[in-house]
């Protein structure tokens, strides 16, 4: 089997446009979803049925005194060996599929039938949501329609600064073992997050907690 | 821009500093994030730490308002670390000129100025010149009264701490900027800078930017890539709008606007075409007569003749000294002095200072028609809550208006790339183009003035409307013929002809005699004689390598994408960058870029020609006597601000700003009730007033409601948290809005005191969403730039507590 697609997320690329979280919502036909502002840029707050992507803001103090604000563009992580199939797989057989071709994971209608704490507490990256209306569970599919036609993830394609990057798996890993060394010079913390075990590789310059709870499994 | 967005990539050191390119240019962002694969660094100078500070590698804060200051001290370090291109300022820039002595400064004002007016009798502010009437010059510099010591002597007084206790930027953070910025003063490095509405916003806004363009000239980052001034425009095709005039200053083309003063095109020609007694100096603008009188053409056809002054008089004229701008204008409105007003595509009720004095305004107007694609807070005025919509007298005409999307033409980006664009869905219902909402109105106004005469008929009855098909509908491609310019009859210039009805194929073809037309001159050479639409090109070579792609699009003027390129090779036309050259002279002829002009090298004393044609010396102006507050940009506080007395001199704010007096234009300077420090802005998610984007689901889900910016010093000193309501007031007015306690911005000490500073944006509205709250214009002040009249939204004064 070829080795499948990945996304490279550069984080010291963004630019927290959002783009990414509005073109996930207008190619999944996604709706608008009733927010506050309760003190943040962040928002929606998390990631749901209805938003399968968000950029997370994280702010603070660097040790030389000057303000950080790092931005994490959230999505599934589309593992390589899937825990949330595997959890739905232990109660409906049809309920999420690895692809073959590409290694999308996906939920399917029947995953309505597996116990949804379950799921999302199997998964080290908090992805999975519900529907409230028809039990399903929601998240990312990579675009699976988009990248089986010769067209980039919306995600990837909208990108301004290409902090996100869509390609063979191979030449992914390649790119970002190659971006790691190159920040390493200006950041020591530079990093890939599980990049062995997921095809949506994150890259953070300083410690992933920083940028988000569940950023690094 | 000088150069163009693509361009920015060729950059050694990026300043963003009045702007904020991340959040509000975003995909301009993907140009600077080239540069810095390239080893660029990227500075971000901003009271607040944004997203583009996120990205830069070094940030600095500085308190708004304050970034002549700020780059005053930049100067100052220039000169005192031989940081500067010498040979470029000695040939290129007017840092030799002798300066008259009838010029001087003194305590923050300059020789002139008259109290009474607020005005400066600019006469004295000039360049001494010798018995040729050439200018007088010190080649070596150190004649104490040429510009350049003239100009070391004014930013002495810049020095290290004087400027950190005025901007409260740290004095290492000033170091370490100055150090960073000033290294492109080199032959082989480029520095450029990114602005925005941060720095023209400001009663200083000008200056600002002339500041900087001293820096540019100093450090020889002028006419090379990767150099240059760049301002990033927000909105699509506003360079096109401003290029057409959308303006009471300027006709079409940054001609001048004729004034009550100059009743005969003679007056105005000769009053508007500069002369020069240098002999290297092209002076472009001899050439005035040639624009102005092809516009005339484009307006009054066949009815403009040499014996009616090609229908100057036909030409509405501004009385001397009468200030026609926007807020002037709703001043007078506000007077109840204005009765109709047309308003496209704005939404001034949420944009212009001052907000409720604009709301009030449209209440004393007898009438409104407003052309847009969606309604916003200006024409449904007149539901404002708190007041009843029965007791407004105001008729209001909403005129549904097709989107960018809906309509063919051209776009000009900040770059000044023109691209031409095709109709990609039709305006759905009644909604019409601009353009055809224009043809119809005019032809309706034409038949009016027939049947009824008038006054005055002549200057509608008489207009040529050349921008319908033969069906008598809009056509935009024979409207930017009309723009291009046209033969009026057969003419040779030099060694070509032309016939009746071709395209004028570049304003170097233009004539002072009638026999061409051309509505916007720098747009001549859009179109080929026989017509063919450059602008509709789409071919991806680069020759260069430097970006810019020749055959993609055409920029005005002359498909030249870096102006001033004379300035980026030496006497000999040999490029200062060999490794970026945007020019060379090769065997004869100029390689490259298209040069600003064809004549060759310096060097050639004859025939060459010095790089900055636009001026009648031929040379940038270090001591640039045409704005209005002085040759030399100097520190002023805003109209509003926390200081009581200004660091710098005697002179607490700009000398030559226009004070509004109404009831409603309260101001608090140094007032304890309103202590803090504020500025407003738009975010990435919502576009402007927040008219367009907030209808859009996705948007108003990512940024819902209007929010405060503050430190956390500030919140915990007003005892607030982070995601409270809280109220924010002025003199003028107040809202409530959400706060957003955060690490990004920081208390200030100022001349030994800690004052703290907020941000507000204008992103929205009462009318839609209901919750969202509404602009930060309603604390904003009616004040504007001295030179501009462009408000000073980015500083005032305010006070912020728990709801």
């Amino acid at each position: 089997m070829a080795s499948g697609k990945s996304i490279m997320v550069d984080t010291s690329r963004c630019t927290a446009c959002r783009g990414c979280q509005i073109a996930c919502k207008q190619w999944n036909v996604l709706p608008g979803t009733k927010t506050k502002q309760t003190g943040t840029y962040q928002n929606p707050p998390d990631v749901s049925a209805e938003t399968w992507k968000i950029v997370r803001f994280s702010e603070g103090v660097k040790e030389d005194g000057k303000p950080y604000w790092y931005f994490f563009s959230e999505q599934c992580r589309h593992c390589l060996e899937p825990p949330c199939v595997d959890a739905i797989k232990g109660y409906v057989d049809d309920g999420a599929v690895k692809d073959e071709k590409t290694g999308a994971v996906l939920f399917k209608p029947k995953s309505k039938e597996a116990p949804f704490e379950e799921v999302r507490t199997a998964c080290p990256y908090n992805i999975p949501r519900q529907d409230a209306k028809t039990k399903s569970l929601a998240k990312c599919t990579m675009c699976l329609d988009r990248i089986t036609n010769n067209m980039l993830p919306a995600c990837v394609q909208t990108c301004p600064t290409n902090a996100l990057v869509f390609g063979d798996r191979d030449a992914i890993v390649d790119m970002v073992k190659k971006r790691v060394e190159e920040l390493k010079k200006t950041y020591p913390k530079a990093k890939a997050l599980n990049p062995d075990e997921v095809r949506v590789i994150y890259i953070v310059t300083d410690d992933p907690k920083k940028y988000h709870e569940f950023a690094v499994a | 821009m000088t150069n163009h967005y693509i361009d920015m990539k060729n950059s050694d050191v990026i300043l963003i500093m009045g702007g904020n390119t991340a959040e509000n240019h975003p995909i301009a962002f993907k140009w600077i994030m080239r540069a810095k694969d390239k080893g660029a660094k990227i500075i971000h100078v901003d009271p607040r730490f944004t997203r583009t500070s996120a990205q830069a590698d070094f940030y600095a804060p500085l308190r708004s308002g304050t970034d002549i200051a700020f780059l005053g001290g930049m100067i100052k370090y220039i000169i005192d670390n031989n940081k500067w291109f010498d040979e470029y300022v000695k040939n290129y820039t007017n840092a030799p000129f002798i300066v008259d002595e009838s010029y001087s400064f003194n305590d923050g004002l300059f020789s002139g100025y008259d109290a009474a007016t607020r005005k400066y009798d600019r006469s004295g502010w000039k360049i001494k010149l010798d018995a040729s009437g050439r200018p007088e010059r010190d080649l070596t510099l150190q004649n104490p009264r040429c510009v350049f010591q003239m100009l070391k002597a004014h930013y002495s007084r810049y020095d290290l701490e004087k400027v950190s206790s005025i901007t409260g930027t740290p004095i290492e953070d000033l170091k370490t900027v100055y150090e960073m910025y000033s290294s492109t003063g080199t032959k082989d490095r480029a520095g450029t800078e990114c602005y925005a509405l941060g720095w023209t916003q400001h009663t200083v806004g000008s200056q600002n930017i002339r500041t900087m363009a001293i820096i540019q000239l100093l450090l020889g980052n002028m006419g090379i890539a990767g150099g240059g001034i760049n301002a990033l425009r927000g909105e699509p095709n506003v360079q096109g709008s401003t290029d057409m005039a959308i303006l009471s200053h300027i006709l079409p083309g940054y001609l001048k606007i004729p004034v009550a003063s100059l009743p005969t095109l003679d007056d105005y020609l000769k009053k508007n075409t500069p002369t020069t007694k240098e002999p290297q100096s092209e002076n472009w603008y001899k050439n005035t007569p040639k624009y102005m009188v092809s516009l005339l053409k484009s307006w009054y056809g066949d009815k403009a003749t040499k014996e009616n002054d090609f229908a100057y008089s036909w030409v509405p004229k501004l009385d001397d000294g009468q200030d026609a701008t926007i807020m002037s204008a709703f001043d007078k409105m506000y007077e109840g002095k204005i009765k109709g007003f047309m308003c496209v595509g704005q939404n001034p009720s949420i944009s212009l200072p001052n907000a409720q004095k604009i709301r009030d305004a449209f209440a004393k107007l007898d009438w409104m028609v407003h052309i847009n694609i969606f309604d916003n807070e200006t024409p449904s005025f007149w539901m404002q809550p708190g007041v009843d919509p029965k007791k407004t007298k105001t008729e209001v005409f909403l005129l549904p208006a097709a989107a960018s999307m809906e309509k063919e033409g051209s776009m000009s980006n900040s770059g000044r790339w023109v691209q031409w664009k095709y109709l990609g869905e039709k305006p759905p219902g009644d909604a019409l183009s601009m353009g055809e909402i224009l043809v119809r109105l005019m032809g309706k106004l034409k038949d009016l003035y027939k049947k009824e005469k008038g006054a005055f008929p002549d200057p509608i009855v008489n207009l040529q409307w050349n921008c319908t098909d033969a069906k008598g509908a809009y056509d935009p491609l024979t409207a930017a013929k009309s723009v291009n310019g046209r033969f009026l009859e057969d003419v040779t210039v030099g060694d070509k002809t032309f016939k009746k009805g071709e395209c004028v194929p570049g304003f170097g073809f233009l004539q002072p005699d009638g026999k061409t037309s051309c509505g916007i001159w720098i747009y001549s050479g859009s179109f080929t004689a026989d017509g063919k639409n450059l602008m509709a090109r789409r071919e991806k070579t680069d020759p260069t390598g430097l970006g810019i792609f020749p055959e993609w699009g055409w920029a005005w003027p002359v498909n030249r994408r870096i102006i001033y390129n004379r300035a980026s090779v030496d006497e000999n036309g040999n490029p200062y960058n060999p490794d970026r050259a945007v020019l060379k002279w090769v065997d004869g002829k100029w390689v490259g870029d298209v040069p600003d002009g064809p004549w060759p090298p310096l060097a050639d004393k004859e025939k060459g020609r010095l790089p900055f044609i636009m001026k009648p010396d031929g040379v940038a102006s270090l001591f640039g006597p045409g704005m209005v507050e002085g040759p030399f940009p100097e520190h002023y506080e805003p109209l509003e601000g926390p200081l009581s007395k200004n660091l710098m001199s005697g002179q607490l704010i700009n000398p030559a700003i226009r004070i509004y007096t109404k009831d409603c234009d309260k101001i608090a300077r140094n007032d304890p009730k309103f202590p803090f420090v504020c500025t407003s802005y738009s975010c990435t998610e919502h576009w402007c007033t927040g008219s367009e984007t907030r209808w859009q689901s996705w948007l108003t889900e990512a940024m819902p409601q209007s929010y405060i910016e503050m430190s956390k010093e500030l919140a915990e000193l007003r005892g607030i948290k982070n995601g409270d309501k809280v109220k924010v007031e002025s003199p003028r007015g107040k809202i409530d809005c959400v706060a957003m306690v955060t690490t990004r911005f920081r208390p200030f000490k100022i001349g030994g005191q800690t004052i703290h500073q907020v941000g507000v944006t204008y992103n929205y509205g009462w009318l839609f969403p209901k919750d969202c709250g509404d602009t930060g214009n309603l604390l904003t002040p009616t004040v504007g730039d001295a030179n501009t009249q462009t408000p000073e939204y980015k500083a005032f004064m305010v006070n912020v507590t728990k709801v």
